[in-house]
């Protein structure tokens, strides 16, 4: 799929969709503050990535952004709206998809339109015919009359899309929306929201934990930590900004992990997140490759596995914070004590 | 549709909000068989066990009827509010937890039309539950002094009952962070009910201390404004103060439930 354009330019969206977020803050009862005081620009019909692991305040920034969280310093105007004094027009002009799919067991697809729909205050006509063309786009025209307590993961996301469509939002917040879903519907949902920035001009503001979703689909990316954002542009430009591949090897006995690390270190700058080997930023790029295998040759370590990575959105992540995406996802887990998401990004109101 | 018209198509008439939640609420609970059988069914079994194992204490002296199942059907009718705050609290405590409550405050939805939404599908099981006793203590030999009237009168107290405990439960519900916490209420209700004069006329109560709790329990007053529908005929003063307190505890409720529900919506 080809979801993202060209150095991050902005497709055609409508006019005034955009995002505008000035040192934006929430501190929550004890003084954690969630988010840190944030400056982003989301423009008009553009695909926004915010990625960061659990805990980072991506999803008090959404509800913030949202209007359903007040922010305790700062500002932010979503679609030409002040989030703090005009959150009516804002919610008027927005659509979310929020963490879990937000939706009644009982109910039917059906039903989930007409409750929306009607509370959203469009005619029986209007919700019918908007209704049906959502539901036929996200597949579920046969499931339609079906309990939601029956539908998998991947069909309660769709369901859940269709309904923050259905009033026609002009910028749309998605928060980890492909969070335990197989690659079928999380390629599917991707199609969707890609379809939706460059055919329809909505802008779209996706939180995320997978940095292939966010290199994929994001027109330009956001990497919060801790309550700040860490580093910010399209997903080439931030890759080119750290440049060099890393190479990660792996020996036969573990045991040599720390002689492996020292055969690498001439090569280049030594980076961790390989807990079973070694691993390095290349100084001279690729080519040295050879001379890393004869180096542990010489050295007499035999090597189980070698690994050559093109720069990523971890890479770029581990540059500006230290740690590895998944290795801040571990502690994050291990400081909610329950190997789960925090409490604090779970439920920030 | 352009920008344009979504900005001109405001939020829609509270009559419209109201019918839809309420809508919504009432295909909730009628397609939960777990809700409504064990609320109906409980109070029953209770009631079976009650006229069969004390009987014997119509023959106190000054006990007001010779029929126990006729004088402990009144209860069946608490106990249904009871079930009416777990229903009604797990209900809006579930929608807080998945994330629905978020949803619907992400449209122009109005407090009050949440609140009355919320309350549909207690009201309309409260219905059926009264529905269904009164059936019960029927054919099972009971009577009602005051006759097919009465009977009408007895259901729209049950139901005004029913609609102050969904009240309680609304702010159980949007207070409590789990449906399972709202569980735990149950147990403190049900002493709540039994300290009233649910087993024994107030004036047969020897314990002290148990009849000064049971006064000043307006449980007893409610069951008492059932009961002379059931066993007195028409009592102006019991059912005064049985729709009185059951009126009270609604607008009490319904107040408190209305605040914590419009605080609970913190959207700017």
């Amino acid at each position: 799929m080809e979801a993202a354009t060209e150095a991050g330019a902005p497709r055609a969206g409508r006019a005034d969709n955009g995002i505008e977020v000035s040192g934006l803050a929430r501190e929550f009862k004890g003084g954690i503050r969630a988010v840190d005081g944030i400056d982003l620009e989301v423009r008009p019909g553009e695909i926004y990535g915010f990625l960061g692991p659990n805990g980072a305040g991506k999803s008090t920034t959404v509800h913030m952004l949202t209007t359903l969280l007040p922010p305790t310093a700062g500002s932010a105007r979503v679609a030409g709206h002040d989030v703090a004094t005009e959150g009516a027009q804002v919610r008027d002009a927005i659509g979310a998809a929020l963490q879990e799919a937000a939706l009644d067991p009982q109910l039917t697809a059906n039903e989930h339109i007409r409750l929306q729909g009607a509370l959203h205050g469009m005619s029986k006509r209007e919700r019918t015919r908007r209704g049906a063309e959502l539901i036929e786009r996200v597949g579920l025209t046969d499931a339609a009359d079906r309990k939601v307590a029956g539908y998998s993961g991947g069909m309660k996301r769709r369901l859940d899309l269709a309904l923050a469509l259905l009033h026609d939002p002009r910028v749309l917040f998605l928060d980890e929306p492909t969070t335990g879903l197989d690659i079928q519907s999380r390629t599917a949902l991707w199609d969707e929201v890609a379809h939706l920035s460059r055919d329809e001009g909505v802008t779209v503001f996706l939180t995320t934990q997978y940095l292939e979703e966010a290199d994929q689909l994001a027109d330009r990316v956001g990497i919060i930590d801790r309550g700040k954002i860490v580093a910010e542009g399209t997903p080439a430009a931030l890759k080119a900004e750290v440049g060099r591949p890393t190479v990660a090897v792996i020996p036969a006995d573990p045991s040599e992990r720390e002689r492996a690390a020292e055969l690498l270190a001439p090569f280049g700058e030594l980076v961790p997140g390989t807990p079973n080997g070694a691993a390095a930023r290349l100084s001279d790029g690729a080519e040295e490759l050879a001379n890393i295998v004869r180096a542990f040759d010489t050295g007499g370590v035999r090597v189980a596995n070698v690994e050559l990575h093109a720069p990523s959105l971890n890479d770029v992540f581990l540059a500006k914070t230290g740690r590895s995406l998944e290795g801040a996802q571990a502690e994050a887990a291990e400081e909610a004590g329950t190997g789960e998401q925090p409490a604090l990004e779970r439920s920030p109101a | 549709m352009s920008a344009a018209l979504v900005a001109q198509r405001g939020a829609p008439p509270l009559r419209i909000q109201i019918k839809e939640l309420a809508r919504r609420s009432i295909l909730r609970t009628i397609r939960q068989p777990a809700m409504i059988v064990p609320a109906t069914l409980f109070p029953l079994i209770l009631l079976a066990i009650n006229a069969a194992g004390l009987e014997s204490a119509t023959n106190l002296p000054g006990f007001p009827t010779d029929s126990y199942l006729t004088f402990a059907l009144a209860f069946a009718f608490l106990q249904a509010g009871v079930f009416a705050v777990m229903g009604t609290g797990q209900n809006l405590a579930e929608d807080t937890q998945s994330g629905f409550f978020n949803r619907m405050q992400l449209t122009p939805i109005r407090t009050s039309a949440l609140v009355a939404g919320q309350l549909a599908g207690t009201l309309v099981l409260g219905l059926f539950q009264a529905a269904s006793y009164i059936a019960v203590g029927l054919i099972a030999g009971g009577h009602i002094e005051a006759g097919l009237p009465g009977a009408l009168v007895l259901i729209a107290l049950a139901t005004l009952i029913t609609l102050a405990f969904g009240s309680i439960g609304l702010i159980a519900g949007i207070r409590a962070s789990s449906p399972e916490n709202v569980q735990g209420l149950f147990p403190v209700l049900f002493v709540f009910l039994f300290l009233s004069s649910m087993a024994m006329p107030r004036n047969l109560i020897e314990t002290d201390w148990f009849r000064e709790i049971a006064t000043y329990n307006p449980v007893s007053y409610m069951i008492e404004g059932l009961r002379s529908l059931l066993i007195t005929g028409w009592d102006a003063e019991a059912l005064a103060l049985g729709f009185g307190c059951a009126a009270a505890i609604l607008a009490i409720a319904l107040t408190i439930a209305t605040i914590s529900i419009k605080g609970r919506m913190a959207r700017t």
